[in-house]
């Protein structure tokens, strides 16, 4: 009989250390080591120290009366009265008090549209026409006719100059980048165009944009532009502001589209060019659709930087957002010593609406990607 | 049935068929349209400025200003001529950014490192700083520094006084050495220091070369440059006078200051472009390819040698391009200190133009002043992202 | 690109029909507010007692009495104002650029003014001198004893550069905080930045009645440091609309010098001493000669009053700016108002 072979089992290895859980990742993140017991040490208390401050001020101590005294009495921490009392003020500006449901309805439309128009869903043709006609209800809603016709609604006119607050911001935010579109398309298929003349138009101008800031381009749309057109010919300091934050976009714009242009593989183009198709069709059917949804995070980003550019407008006395407060505080000597809580309400919405495309730019960075690796 | 076959055009074909016609019409009619539009804009405003007698021309620039400025460099006098006046504003923001843009620099590499810190706290608060300051527009964060400064800090008859140095809403005042004579060799004594620090390097490199030997790149120059530094201050016979601010009736005065308009568009455009440059560097690490990383924790780095010596070293290729733009936008935001009342060229320049009417002239000049500096920036920076290029062998 | 630049801007041109104002005519500014039914007039953003708008936007206050008087006089309609507020940096491109007809806005007259900015000043309608605001509590009294002190200015106005003056010719290095924006230097001078605040004495006391939370927690000095004659300006090269507008605050003065009032001017129109019949249009036709019709003054002075009652009503002793007449008296009360004769 052959030996025997006794199969003795080895003893089971342990069980791999778990990473899965709160234990161990408080383990591995917070104190893998002494250096990292120590920051966190540090850094933890740092938090636990000024966070329940923070905390007290901001929520427990704070009052929401909109009564300058009950801010100023003893132990009241922050006073959010002065957005109770002031918010249809900061967020509507100097508009008619009685028809701020409006300016409400108004950029309540604009939202939804821009929500729509990033729902991919929604990718359809009819988004354009719907584009336009949100547009013009705007318009309509904000001056009580478009430019003077449709006057049927027996909407009140509100000239451009009690615009103000947030319905300004967003309008100026979307208006401009929309606007600033065909100029940028042009302006970088002109930058690689192979015609030296277009070429270095194009270049100067973005160059020229780039170079200097949006304040200047502004004071210049401001102060400099009446004197550019013919005697008599005067335009709204509105129409003349979009135009320059327009422009000035339309440079960064630019340069994002020409980064999606120059990362198209030329068998793209070549592939047109035998196909006999000619340079428009080539660029509008084969490379910029495909360019464009390459750079999309680039535009949002773009879009992003537009959305906060709009509060240099105040400092050409459009009464924006940012503007809006200080309409609202600088000359109200009660509220004025509570402009810090103004400013955090307005820090606030800047930060909700960046913050939301930010993170939907992501998302479409992802979705990009996928498209990619497929 | 045979097609003949097509000859190619002629290059030079004058017919609308010829893209090289095409192309030269597309041209020409474009320098016409452009052209046109150019002419028809200075047309307009020669006649409107012609026909209601407003002057042009830059030679008011020799004019004496007859304003003065709350905080320059160097001596202002309000008989001095506008170029001056200019001048000033231009030393003004070009304080404000360089000083910004190392200070961005440092703030923002170390908050990008830290996304990538072992510790989960640190990444965390990474985050929340970049997701803060970046989605909060800039000027509004620089007038939040400047109401933080002017109505929570206390009155100037009620300065804080921390040692020598004054806290309070007329700014920081600090003790200021006083320049003499003596400084300039201790001046002279820094110069001659990094010079030798130079050369010390290109010594060690050609050793490192020839022999493998390492020596220290950092900390010997650095050392050569404040010894002898510190010699030449010692030759010139140790000045040490300090103008310290004194209290006075209304005003804190003597020694040197930080006005609170000078703090918050530093302290507002550090923050806002640290957090760009903090996703700038995090993206450039990240770019780096991950076998990298592992090969260096393989060879037994430790995290911060991984990090100097392996990461930041190539990731720097892909950081520098989008630093020049940060480095750019923070140049060109520094123009909002208008807003608060630091004089930077803006302030000067709408001071200017309210003076002389020369609305053209002067912000002409802004847009000249922004242009030179951005440009010689991008040189600069071009200059520097060729230097720290792959060199392959 | 500039092809396409230009088209978007010439498109948005048509497109803003509406929001765009309508076009004056050059030289023929009169012509041009006839046919658009409305005087286009400059104010400021808001300074209490010379220029503010209400809730509603109704404008009140001094200076946008005179432009509710020209208009009376020119439409025959108070109402037919439209308002433009202006910053102080904008309000001569917008004069230059026939975007305002006239400029109304609390501005300084002065030569550089006159002789480079293509506008001509028309007649004082408030004299005023640059002054200092500073709190009770730092116990200034003096100008003088502002020496190396901070102070808060507005830019874009002459008061920068009076201070200057004043600081050099008495030695003080007085260190200017310079401002873009009103709002931005009063602001700063509540927060306590500044010691003192400095504009004309009438916005001195404007910001310190509307804008501070206790008026007696800060004094106006009683020094002035410089002139300051503040009137309406209209462009160059339209002399019919100069002399209209210039003659419309001299209407004013006279009546009150000769005692016509918003409420008796129907009466007076039957009165018998000549300069009345004059003033108000019953006898000779003065507004033909301005291309107006006869009843101009009667109209101007129906809708806003005379001079002394606008003085009254907005800033004036028993308004909220509580500022004396002084040198705004008439020139037969002490004062530096000397109205042209209307003949």
């Amino acid at each position: 009989m052959a030996e025997t072979i006794i199969f003795q089992s080895l003893p089971a290895r342990p069980a791999p250390v778990n990473t899965e859980g709160l234990v161990p990742w408080v383990k591995n993140n917070l104190f893998a080591n002494w250096q990292s017991t120590v920051t966190t040490l540090i850094v933890g208390g740092l938090l636990l120290f000024y966070i329940p401050q923070f905390f007290n001020w901001a929520v427990l101590t704070a009052t929401t009366v909109p009564n300058a005294d009950a801010c100023r009495a003893e132990g009241v921490g922050a006073c959010w009265g002065v957005i109770t009392e002031k918010y249809r003020l900061i967020i509507f500006g100097r508009y008619p008090f009685e028809e701020q449901w409006r300016p409400l309805v108004a950029t309540l439309l604009m939202v939804a549209l821009l929500v729509m128009s990033c729902t991919r869903i929604f990718w359809k043709k009819w988004l354009v026409a719907l584009w336009i006609v949100v547009l013009a209800a705007f318009f309509i809603l904000m001056y009580g006719s478009l430019f003077g016709w449709l006057d049927v609604f027996g909407l009140s006119k509100v000239t451009t100059d009690r615009w103000g607050g947030l319905p300004l911001t967003i309008m100026l935010a979307t208006l401009s980048i929309v606007l600033c579109f065909p100029i940028a398309i042009c302006v970088a298929l002109g930058r690689r165009s192979k015609l030296p003349a277009i070429r270095t138009f194009c270049t100067i101008y973005v160059e020229l944009i780039r170079g200097v800031p949006l304040i200047s381009v502004l004071f210049m749309a401001s102060f400099m532009f009446p004197l550019f057109m013919p005697a008599g010919v005067t335009i709204d300091v509105l129409i003349r502001v979009l135009v320059g934050v327009t422009l000035f976009a339309a440079a960064y714009m630019a340069e994002v589209i020409r980064g999606g242009l120059q990362a198209m593989p030329k068998g793209q183009a070549e592939a047109a060019a035998s196909l006999g198709l000619s340079y428009w069709q080539t660029q509008f059917k084969i490379i910029l659709p495909q360019a464009l949804a390459m750079v999309v995070p680039g535009i949002m980003n773009n879009f992003i930087g537009l959305f906060k550019d709009t509060s240099l407008v105040y400092i050409v006395s459009l009464y924006e957002l940012t503007g809006a407060l200080g309409l609202a505080l600088n000359s109200d000597a009660d509220w004025r010593p509570f402009k810090l809580e103004g400013y955090l309400f307005i820090v606030a919405i800047y930060f909700a609406f960046c913050f939301a495309m930010s993170r939907y730019s992501l998302w479409i960075e992802k979705q990009v990607n996928k498209s990619k690796l497929r | 049935m045979s097609v003949a076959p097509r000859t190619p055009p002629a290059k030079r074909d004058w017919s609308w068929r010829s893209q090289a016609f095409r192309g030269l019409l597309y041209q020409i009619i474009a320098v016409v349209v452009i052209g046109g539009i150019a002419w028809w804009l200075a047309t307009n405003t020669a006649e409107n400025m012609r026909v209601r007698g407003i002057k042009s021309g830059f030679d008011f620039l020799t004019q004496p200003a007859g304003f003065d400025i709350g905080e320059s460099l160097s001596k202002f006098d309000s008989n001095d001529p506008y170029w001056k006046a200019f001048l000033i504003g231009v030393s003004n923001t070009l304080r404000v950014a360089i000083l910004g843009i190392i200070l961005t620099t440092i703030l923002g590499t170390l908050i990008g490192v830290g996304r990538f810190s072992r510790n989960g706290l640190v990444r965390g608060l990474c985050q929340a700083y970049v997701e803060l300051f970046r989605n909060v527009p800039v000027l509004l964060q620089l007038l939040m520094w400047y109401l933080l400064f002017t109505e929570f800090l206390p009155d100037v008859t009620e300065a804080k006084r921390i040692g020598d140095i004054y806290l309070s809403k007329g700014g920081i005042t600090f003790p200021k050495p006083i320049w003499e004579s003596g400084h300039l060799f201790g001046v002279a004594g820094l110069i001659a220091g990094v010079i030798g620090a130079w050369f010390y390097r290109r010594w060690a490199r050609s050793k490192f070369e020839a022999t493998g030997k390492v020596r220290s790149m950092f900390w010997i120059p650095v050392a050569i440059v404040l010894a002898v530094g510190v010699l030449g201050w010692l030759v010139g016979g140790a000045p040490s006078q300090f103008a310290v601010p004194q209290k006075g009736e209304f005003a804190v005065e003597g020694g040197g200051a930080l006005t609170p308009e000078f703090m918050a568009v530093l302290l507002g455009l550090v923050l806002y472009t640290a957090a760009f440059v903090a996703e700038v560097v995090r993206s450039g690490i990240s770019s780096v390819a991950r076998g990298q990383s592992e090969a260096a924790q393989a060879l037994g780095l430790s995290k911060g040698q991984e990090m100097q010596q392996v990461l930041l070293p190539q990731a720097l290729r892909v950081i520098i391009p989008p630093m020049t733009n940060q480095f750019l936008n923070l140049t060109k935001n520094s123009s909002l200190a208008v807003a608060i009342g630091y004089p930077d060229v803006v302030s000067i320049s709408n001071t200017a133009l309210n003076q002389t009417g020369r609305a053209v002239e002067c912000i002409a000049l802004i847009m000249l002043v922004y242009l030179t500096t951005s440009l010689l920036t991008s040189f600069f920076m071009n200059w520097y992202n060729a230097k720290s290029a792959i060199r392959e062998r | 690109m500039f092809k396409t630049g230009t088209k978007i801007v010439l498109s948005s041109l048509v497109a803003a029909g509406a929001l765009a104002s309508i076009p004056a005519h050059a030289g023929k500014t009169v012509d041009a507010i006839k046919a658009r039914g409305q005087v286009v007039c400059g104010v400021n953003t808001g300074l209490a007692g010379f220029s503010q708008a209400d809730s509603a936007g109704n404008w009140t206050g001094l200076d946008a009495d005179v432009c509710k008087a020209v208009a009376a006089a020119t439409l025959g309609d108070a109402t037919k104002v439209k308002w433009v507020p202006l910053n102080a940096q904008q309000r001569f491109a917008a004069l230059q650029s026939g975007e305002i007809d006239v400029l109304s806005r609390n501005t300084t007259f002065s030569l550089t003014r006159d002789a480079s900015l293509g506008l001509h000043i028309t007649t004082p309608t408030y004299y005023d001198g640059q002054g200092f605001m500073v709190t009770t509590k730092s116990k200034i009294k003096d100008a003088k004893q502002l020496k190396g002190q901070t102070v808060c200015v507005q830019s874009g106005t002459t008061t920068e550069k009076n201070l200057t003056d004043f600081s050099k010719a008495n030695g003080l290095n007085i260190k200017p905080v310079v401002f873009e924006k009103v709002e931005a230097a009063t602001g700063a001078y509540f927060s306590g930045r500044c010691v003192a605040y400095t504009t004309d004495a009438s916005g001195l006391a404007s910001v310190r009645n509307k804008e501070a939370k206790n008026p007696d927690e800060h004094v106006i000095l009683p020094q002035l440091i410089s002139k300051e004659p503040l009137g309406p300006m209209v462009r160059r090269g339209d002399d019919e609309w100069f002399a209209i507008v210039k003659w419309v605050v001299y209407g004013l003065l006279e009546a009150e010098e000769y005692g016509v009032t918003q409420a008796n001017v129907d009466q007076m129109k039957s009165s018998t001493d000549p300069v009345v019949q004059r003033l108000l249009g019953s006898t000779e036709d003065t507004g033909k000669l301005l291309g107006l019709d006869k009843e101009w003054m009667a109209r101007a002075i129906k809708a806003v009053g005379n001079y002394g009652e606008i003085f009254e009503k907005n800033v004036g002793p028993k308004s909220a700016l509580k500022l004396p007449r002084g040198a705004n008296n008439l020139w037969n009360k002490g004062g530096l108002m000397y109205a042209y004769p209307i003949r």
